[in-house]
């Protein structure tokens, strides 16, 4: 069993987000970049499939720039075999379609049984490059998954929906699974497995070497970002203390109906 | 414009939001001729009397066995038979989780532009503009569709206005589209959720609990105060972690972004991670015992009290309004 995990790079949940003076761009000089949180349980599932299997090959990629190795080497630490960075070099921008035409070659050329992602990325919150991979490449795909169980060419995928009924599906490999939270707890990375992983091949590719032409992609996407805006202040809102807790659970509720007029 | 808005349903039953996606829908088209809903299940055709007067002309309707239980291969086939029997340029949904698996893979079959979980849009041109929250709410981008044949938008549940006007005759229009006999996906069954309330995602009021709360036991008087004021029950990722509450109540960065009417944090010091997923509701309200809580920062109102006196008192003030 093959499995390629793709994996991206995003501010951690900590950061503050700050906007370029012009509104342009986001301001990335302070940022400290985390591996996205739900790849790690994209990781950890992969790790899981092969322990179990007790063999196959753990494949940690990213569409990235080079800074993006140091998040691979994690994943390789916590027991992937062997890193994979597509190269964003010039491409910063690339809409989420493009991105996913670059990794759907990847994908195809390295020729896994299983894709596993993170449901989302929590930078742009968008959900689209996984499931894009799976229809570029006529795979199935289930998403925001918190069970997965294989047995041979076969999976049953468990996934979350709203108001926390479960759809169950049985699909053919290859295919591609979206992690979320629930699907397990990622493994710190041991001492051992951080010593090995510097030693793990890591290839350096460009979507060139998986026949795409990227510079076309750049010039035509299909979205863009137009730049960025804070999200609307609130006013001060009217804090109560000291009072008799009755009394000032009575002011709010008041406040709710006549000021708010939301009850 | 030639617009198309998918109308997710379950069991029977579109989503309480679905007509304000069909609103949206009526306004980018312009007129009722463009535009065009389309439905897809299993015993659904009730659906489009509801959404007469909501400007759409055209119904269509894919309703057969194969499409019962949400299948994302299958649905695909099905939307996208909708989109070419329309001529659609633009298609709305929700940003619920049936949409957001659907709307990427049509986006990657048409080659087209997608836009994801928007709190506004226009069209300007023939492209799409609109606004959508990324990091988790804490910065505002402006997103734009070009070179696309076909457009896709979902927006942002709660968000905006439905709109009934009186026009648009809602006439069905039966699609007969065979279900994908080569997608290798099945669906097995839909187990349903443990509570009847709207998801957090589309709750109109939340009552969320942190790690004040000590106990999952604890969170029966949130649940009493919910029942009171029709509210769905969050958590913190604090309470969450601490195996207050289940992973599916987890507000915030690394759960559900929430919009709603009236949020009620008790408990809740207000994590960066927290506020980013709540900090569009409309009106927040605070309880905590540490005055210096964040979360007063963002609170509409704010009271500095132990949650387990304030919260019953909540709960019989509410009630007693309610009853008048």
């Amino acid at each position: 069993m093959k499995i390629l995990v793709l994996l991206k790079q995003t501010p951690d949940t900590e950061s503050k987000i700050q906007i370029s003076a012009d509104g342009s761009k986001i301001e990335t000089a302070a940022l400290k970049y985390i591996i996205n949180p739900y790849d790690e349980f994209a990781i950890e599932e992969a790790l899981k499939i092969k322990e179990k299997a007790g063999s196959g090959e753990v494949v940690i990629a990213s569409f990235a720039g080079d800074a993006a190795k140091e998040l691979i080497v994690k994943g390789l630490a916590m027991g992937g075999d062997r890193g994979l960075l597509v190269s964003n070099d010039g491409l910063d921008g690339l809409d989420s379609l493009g991105i996913a035409k670059i990794l759907a070659a990847a994908v195809k050329a390295e020729n896994p049984d299983l894709v596993l992602v993170g449901k989302q990325a929590i930078d742009d919150d968008n959900m689209h490059v996984g499931v894009m991979i799976a229809e570029l490449l006529k795979w199935p795909h289930v998403n925001v998954v918190t069970k997965l169980t294989l047995n041979g060419k076969t999976a049953v995928a468990e996934r979350e929906v709203e108001g926390g009924q479960v759809e169950v599906f049985e699909l053919e490999l290859p295919a591609v699974i979206g992690a979320q939270k629930a699907l397990n707890t990622p493994r710190y990375a041991s001492l051992p497995g951080i010593m090995k992983a510097k030693k793990k091949p890591l290839d350096t590719k460009k979507p060139g070497d998986f026949g795409v032409d990227a510079a076309a992609l750049k010039a035509a996407p299909k979205a863009v970002l137009r730049g960025f805006m804070p999200p609307p202040e609130k006013p001060a809102g009217k804090v109560f203390k000291g009072e008799d807790v009755a009394v000032m659970v009575d002011k709010v509720v008041k406040l709710l109906r006549e000021e708010a007029k939301v009850i | 414009m030639k617009v198309l808005v998918f109308v997710e349903q379950r069991g029977g039953k579109s989503k309480s939001s679905a007509l304000e996606a069909l609103s949206v829908g009526a306004r980018l088209a312009g007129n009722t001729a463009d535009l065009a809903a389309v439905v897809v299940g299993k015993g659904v055709e009730g659906i489009a009397s509801t959404l007469k007067g909501y400007g759409a002309d055209t119904v269509y309707v894919v309703d057969q066995d194969a499409y019962n239980l949400y299948n994302p291969v299958a649905y695909a086939a099905a939307v996208e038979a909708a989109v070419k029997a329309h001529g659609a340029k633009i298609v709305v949904g929700l940003a619920a989780p049936m949409t957001r698996d659907l709307f990427p893979r049509l986006a990657a079959r048409f080659d087209g532009g997608i836009l994801t979980d928007v709190t506004a849009v226009e069209l300007a041109g023939n492209n799409l503009q609109g606004v959508k929250p990324m990091y988790a709410g804490k910065v505002l981008a402006k997103v734009e569709t070009q070179n696309a044949p076909v457009q896709f938008v979902s927006v942002r549940p709660n968000t905006f206005k439905a709109e009934n006007k009186g026009s648009g005759n809602a006439t069905v229009t039966k699609l007969d589209v065979a279900a994908p006999t080569d997608g290798r996906i099945k669906t097995l069954e839909v187990r349903k959720g443990a509570s009847e309330r709207p998801d957090l995602t589309e709750a109109p009021v939340i009552v969320s609990g942190g790690r004040a709360m000590g106990s999952a036991d604890n969170f029966k008087i949130l649940n009493e105060l919910a029942d009171v004021i029709h509210a769905t029950v969050g958590a913190s990722r604090a309470a969450v972690d601490s195996g207050y509450a289940s992973h599916d109540m987890q507000v915030g960065q690394t759960g559900k972004t929430v919009n709603p009417n009236l949020y009620i944090a008790c408990g809740i010091s207000g994590s960066i991670q927290h506020m980013a997923g709540m900090r569009t509701s409309k009106i927040i309200v605070a309880v905590n015992t540490d005055p210096e809580a964040p979360i007063f920062k963002v609170a509409s109102y704010g009271i500095v009290a132990d949650l387990f006196q304030a919260v019953p008192v909540f709960a019989q003030k509410f009630k007693a309004l309610l009853e008048k």
